[in-house]
């Protein structure tokens, strides 16, 4: 708190910490305002390496939870070490480590692109020639080498956040941590930013947690998602555990076929293993514990019946939202 | 201190490269010029004892236009609040406070950093100013000023800056508790107003609430009520402004309370040497520095505890 009074601990040695694959970890994490749970008994584990998304609903209390991460806020209860630190009683060796791009990419207007990063590089106490070298790196990485000394005031919206990257980039982080790095782009952009993540993580054996609510979008980089609905994680695992978790062992098929009407249902439910047939907008929708679509096939041609549509129906992450954000 | 020291570095270069440092700058050296300069006509015209003539220019009235002192009293704290209205909200109105604070800095280091360069850039300001009028004086008298002047003249500098820094703290203060700038900027103006025209008013009616003057010649009363005012007035910083300078600028000023004619028996005119001035305003600058303390003070706190959900 006292900084003046306090000498800085000379930048933690990478050789000095403590030797272990997981990058963060929170135990019963719980942040109450007020009366209000932002955040309920949140155990989240990432490991060397992974990019998770954390994903939930506005107001689940992601941001929270970030900012406890970063020694931001204080946790009411329960734990935080994120590289074995604990960023209530060590933040500034958090940060050293961690890079943060909060949810409004907030930039100084009035300065160049390089004004604004070489002032992240002083605050982290980087030498000028360290830090122009790095500077000048993270640019070319982000593909704003270009307008590197126009004021940040004329930049878009998507080289703002891209610029938000290389202002991450800038301190050499182990872990980055970005709040909502889409918000407010359009698509190509989404893409273009979502592929510098990727490779970015790639390039320097980064560790990412990014929070959204726009999981269509970052499902496509994240190697592991965290369901989080009003503080509390619902689900967390690959995009297939989720899905496999959510159909709890039952498939889902569509189907389509004449006569659609009380007969083929009646002939749907005979098959075994089919639990059951609901109606749902265009096909019947047929639940069932085993691969059944080769019964159902023959047993419309039986008939004489025309099949239209036979579909396993596999859930994608929005059904995985739309089903879990429900609840 | 690194942290410290990277917020410093970056909010003096703002300042200085800032349009409203270089508009209040222009408009206070214009005003001090014009001062000076209408006050050495005047000093030309009428000089008959040239001692402490260049201590002339800064207190010397000429027609309509009134004299240096007036001019900072009046708009040295305008630079104050200038300068420092926006220092912490307008980062959480931007939104850079969270980023700002997210890299490897203590907290206090934001608000400390701030302080100082605003503190650094109002010095440089004054400084240059100074040297100026102090040219620009020199010229026109041709009277050059002896060590002791260059003294007072110095010590009139110092306490300058520390009651522009009195108001970056009060405006540093304001931009920590309002959430929007024009909040707190007018929240400073309001401050300014009140100090500069209705303290007067105010502690005369205060002083007759405290001592009732009756229609009769009460001497001891008259005393009374007079402590009263003045005391009052001297919880004003710009009460202890004008007394420090005026004691800094006027030699012979040998004492800033009431003088009854018993203490003017036997007493030599001399004008007081430097170090004498000095101690009869140490409580006003103690004062000057008190109040700063406290406004940082409450700036402070409120800044380090706040949630930074808040900020």
């Amino acid at each position: 708190m006292f900084g003046w009074f306090k000498k800085q601990s000379t930048p933690a040695t990478r050789a000095d910490e403590p030797v272990t694959s997981t990058v963060i970890e929170t135990q019963d994490l719980v942040k109450r305002y007020g009366d209000v749970v932002a955040v309920d008994h949140l155990n989240l584990r990432l490991e060397q390496g992974e990019i998770f998304g954390l994903l939930g609903p506005n107001g689940a209390g992601k941001t929270t939870t970030i900012l406890m991460l970063m020694g931001l806020t204080e946790p009411t209860a329960g734990s935080v070490r994120v590289l074995g630190y604990d960023p209530v009683r060590q933040p500034i060796a958090v940060k050293r480590v961690v890079g943060y791009l909060p949810e409004h990419v907030a930039l100084y207007d009035d300065l160049s692109a390089r004004e604004n990063l070489l002032y992240t590089a002083d605050l982290n106490g980087l030498p000028l020639a360290e830090a122009k070298q790095r500077i000048a790196y993270a640019l070319e990485r982000v593909g704003l080498a270009e307008v590197a000394d126009r004021p940040v005031r004329e930049f878009s919206h998507g080289m703002r956040q891209r610029l938000g990257i290389a202002d991450v980039l800038v301190k050499k982080p182990r872990v980055v941590i970005l709040d909502e790095p889409t918000l407010g782009l359009d698509p190509e952009a989404v893409n273009q930013l979502l592929d510098l993540i990727l490779a970015m993580t790639r390039e320097e054996n980064l560790t990412v947690l990014l929070s959204s609510h726009q999981l269509q979008q970052v499902q496509r980089i994240c190697t592991r998602v965290g369901i989080f609905v009003k503080g509390k994680m619902i689900a967390q695992g690959t995009i297939a555990q989720l899905a496999e978790q959510l159909a709890g062992g039952m498939r889902t098929l569509e189907v389509h076929a004449e006569p659609r009407g009380a007969e083929l249902v009646e002939l749907l439910k005979q098959i075994k293993g089919v639990v059951s047939v609901e109606q749902d907008t265009a096909y019947w929708l047929v639940r069932a514990t085993a691969e059944v679509r080769p019964e159902i096939a023959r047993a419309i041609a039986a008939r004489g019946w025309s099949l239209y549509h036979l579909r396993e129906r596999d859930y994608g992450l929005e059904e995985i939202y739309l089903k879990y954000f429900q609840t | 201190m690194h942290g410290l020291l990277a917020v410093y570095r970056k909010e003096l270069a703002d300042h200085l490269g800032s349009r409203r440092f270089v508009i209040l700058a222009i408009l206070i050296c214009l005003a001090g010029l014009s001062s000076v300069y209408v006050a050495a006509q005047s000093i030309r015209a009428e000089i008959s004892d040239a001692r402490n003539a260049f201590l002339l220019l800064f207190t010397t009235a000429s027609g309509p236009l009134p004299t240096f002192i007036t001019f900072i009293s009046f708009l040295g704290p305008l630079v104050g609040l200038a300068l420092a209205f926006d220092t912490i909200n307008g980062e959480q109105n931007r939104g850079t406070l969270s980023r700002l604070l997210a890299q490897p800095i203590y907290r206090d280091a934001v608000i400390n950093g701030k302080f100082l360069a605003a503190l650094v850039t109002v010095a440089i300001m004054l400084a240059s100013i100074f040297v100026i009028v102090s040219a620009l004086g020199i010229l026109t008298i041709a009277v050059l000023p002896s060590p002791e002047e260059l003294g007072r003249v110095l010590g009139f500098l110092i306490v300058c800056i520390l009651y522009v820094g009195f108001w970056v703290a009060l405006a540093t203060m304001f931009s920590v508790l309002f959430r929007q700038t024009t909040t707190a900027a007018l929240a400073g103006i309001a401050a300014w107003i009140f100090f500069t025209f209705f303290v007067t008013m105010i502690t005369d009616t205060l002083a007759n609430a405290f001592v009732t003057l009756d229609t009769l010649f009460d001497p001891q009363a008259m005393l009374e009520w007079e402590m009263w005012r003045q005391n009052l007035a001297r919880l004003a910083p710009s009460t202890l402004f004008q007394e420090a300078t005026i004691a800094l600028l006027m030699p012979k000023v040998r004492t800033l309370g009431p003088i009854l004619v018993r203490d003017l028996i036997g007493m030599l005119p001399n004008p007081l040497p430097l170090h004498e001035s000095l101690v009869l305003i140490w409580p006003q600058v103690t004062g000057l520095l008190a109040l700063t303390a406290v406004c940082f003070a409450i700036a402070y706190i409120r800044f380090m505890t706040q949630e930074i959900r808040s900020l």
